[in-house]
């Protein structure tokens, strides 16, 4: 296995220069999401306008993967309506966890967390941010942790 | 030390080392080195091979039958009680208590002699080092009873503040419970002192020996302290087993923990009777081989004497000490001036999941994290570090090795 599987230049890139980066006053949803096991803590912030998601933003301390991934995630979702982002949300899954997905044509940059899936102690880094936009989506309270 | 000495000792441990054949296999397409033992240590094949023989040979179940397969296992069972006995120095096999590991020996002593002892305002006084098996179950304890929880404060080289301690111990504290040596940063409490200081005000101490015991000498009469624990798989026996040591008099005193078999003399419905010291404490089938393992594990590190461990183990932490230091952009966390063979450490720009995820890639494991030390890693104002932790089979060469993975994993996030 070779570590730029992992770390491709798109990750490293968001992870040295996160894309979204920030907080959002409210009437902006936010929800936190946290790994317990590494002490990630990750908190997401949605504005929504109607059915469309129309600012996102991110904050928090993590590893790369973590950081990469919140951060592509945030460009890929923004202007996105709530079926397209579930949409987006289960193609994300089976990349980061199913060897046979399909090639994944529609996921853009996202594509680059493939090498994840090789690493299976890292794709809750990877999932994190996804839930917690979920749940900023669902206007739920409760934090969501990996676990 | 010369350099022969140095070579001399060298050579005998890399002989220990061929007995762990875990180590010898490949991870990642590399030769394992195996930097995590504060984590778990590895086995020798003379543990390995007591448990086999135990469960080819030996097992029945102890302290009940009168056939000759029940003496047998419990001749072991008991023989393995007497040799931690030996090891810690301890008066009597009854002051020896064998429970799954460090953890549920602190929760036997927080629930039985705390919730026997605490009373509304009184306090337990611990330290801002503590593993989170040393805080948790004090303040299950102190909620249960309404008793409050005190922490002492540390250094910024993470050792602890004896002024801070002292200023702690009050006329309330039922207890002192701290660590022997610090699992997230290696520090070694200075535990003559708190002992000397609680005892004057008439206090017990625990002492949680889990990061002490494979690398310092345990002489629980010499310590003074009240009750130390520790588990089997840090000491390079098995996971499952532990062990309890307490003061007999206070074990005495104790209500039984957990109800069951093994534990009572006589049951009615009406009445039970407890079993004498240290079956009190030992509801139900005990863990037999994990007891065993345990006991082939203290004469194994007997026969390399702890002395020779720890004097190589020093060589270890100097030289990964100096090497490390010399990484641009690496902070070694915990510095204390009496340290155990482990480096705590954070590297700029790479968080340490992916130190630990390159790390592997080499075959190079150590444990990044918080190290189930929240507290501590808060007071450094840090989400996790990376932590290299050495036994007596690891190798200078190894730590180079380490040296060249970080360097390689800083040219990757450059």
């Amino acid at each position: 296995m070779d570590l730029k599987d992992l770390y491709r230049d798109v990750i490293l890139d968001h992870n040295k220069s996160p894309r979204n980066r920030g907080d959002l006053p409210p009437p902006a949803r936010a929800a936190q999401g946290h790994n317990p096991l590494c002490g990630d803590q990750l908190t997401v912030y949605a504005l929504m306008d109607g059915d469309i998601l129309k600012d996102v933003r991110f904050e928090g301390s993590g590893c790369a993967i973590s950081v990469a991934s919140a951060s592509l995630m945030s460009e890929a979702v923004k202007g996105k309506s709530k079926a397209e982002i579930a949409t987006l949300f289960h193609a994300i899954h089976d990349l980061l966890t199913r060897a046979d997905a399909p090639t994944p044509v529609q996921l853009g940059k996202l594509a680059a967390l493939s090498g994840v899936r090789e690493f299976p102690a890292r794709v809750k880094c990877a999932s994190l941010c996804w839930h917690t936009l979920n749940q900023a989506l669902a206007g739920a309270d409760t934090p969501i942790t990996t676990e | 030390m010369t350099r022969n000495a140095n070579s001399n000792l060298s050579a005998q441990m890399a002989k220990w080392r061929s007995d762990f054949p875990v180590l010898q296999q490949n991870i990642n397409g590399h030769p394992l080195v195996y930097l995590d033992n504060g984590a778990s240590s590895q086995r020798p094949l003379a543990v390995i091979e007591a448990e086999r023989h135990y469960a080819s040979h030996l097992h029945s179940n102890v302290h009940r039958g009168v056939h000759s397969l029940s003496a047998l296992a419990t001749d072991a069972f008991e023989g393995a009680r007497e040799s931690v006995r030996r090891f810690l120095n301890a008066r009597s096999t009854r002051e020896i208590i064998f429970t799954r590991g460090t953890t549920e020996s602190i929760n036997l002593v927080a629930q039985s002699y705390g919730g026997s002892q605490l009373r509304a305002g009184d306090e337990i006084l611990i330290t801002t080092l503590e593993h989170h098996s040393n805080i948790v179950p004090w303040q299950m304890a102190c909620k249960a009873a309404g008793a409050t929880l005190k922490v002492a404060a540390i250094n910024r080289r993470g050792e602890l503040d004896l002024a801070s301690f002292k200023a702690l111990l009050s006329p309330r504290t039922r207890l002192v419970a701290t660590s022997h040596v610090s699992n997230a940063l290696g520090s070694v409490l200075p535990v003559a002192q708190i002992v000397a200081l609680a005892h004057a005000q008439g206090v017990p101490v625990l002492l949680d020996g889990a990061q002490a015991i494979p690398h310092l000498s345990i002489d629980v009469q010499a310590l003074d302290c009240d009750f130390y624990v520790f588990s089997g798989h840090k000491l390079y026996g098995p996971d499952g087993i532990g062990v309890l040591y307490g003061r007999e008099s206070l074990l005495e005193a104790m209500p039984p923990w957990q109800g069951g078999g093994d534990m009572i003399l006589t049951v009615s419905f009406t009445e039970t009777t407890y079993n004498q010291l240290p079956y009190k404490f030992e509801a139900g089938t005990p863990h037999i081989s994990g007891a065993i393992g345990l006991g082939a594990a203290i004469d194994y590190v007997t026969q390399i004497g702890l002395k020779n461990i720890a004097e190589w183990e020093q060589h270890l932490l100097h030289h990964a000490t100096a090497q490390l230091s010399t990484i641009e952009g690496l902070t070694i966390i915990g510095t204390a001036e009496d340290k155990a063979s482990l480096v705590s450490f954070t590297v700029d720009g790479i968080h340490p999941h992916d130190l630990g995820t390159i790390l592997d890639q080499s075959g190079i494991a150590i444990r990044t994290g918080h190290h189930c030390a929240m507290p501590v890693m808060q007071f450094f104002g840090l989400p996790a570090t990376a932590r290299a932790s050495f036994a007596f089979y690891n190798t200078m060469d190894e730590i180079d090795q380490l040296v060249t993975a970080v360097r390689s994993a800083q040219h990757l996030f450059r």
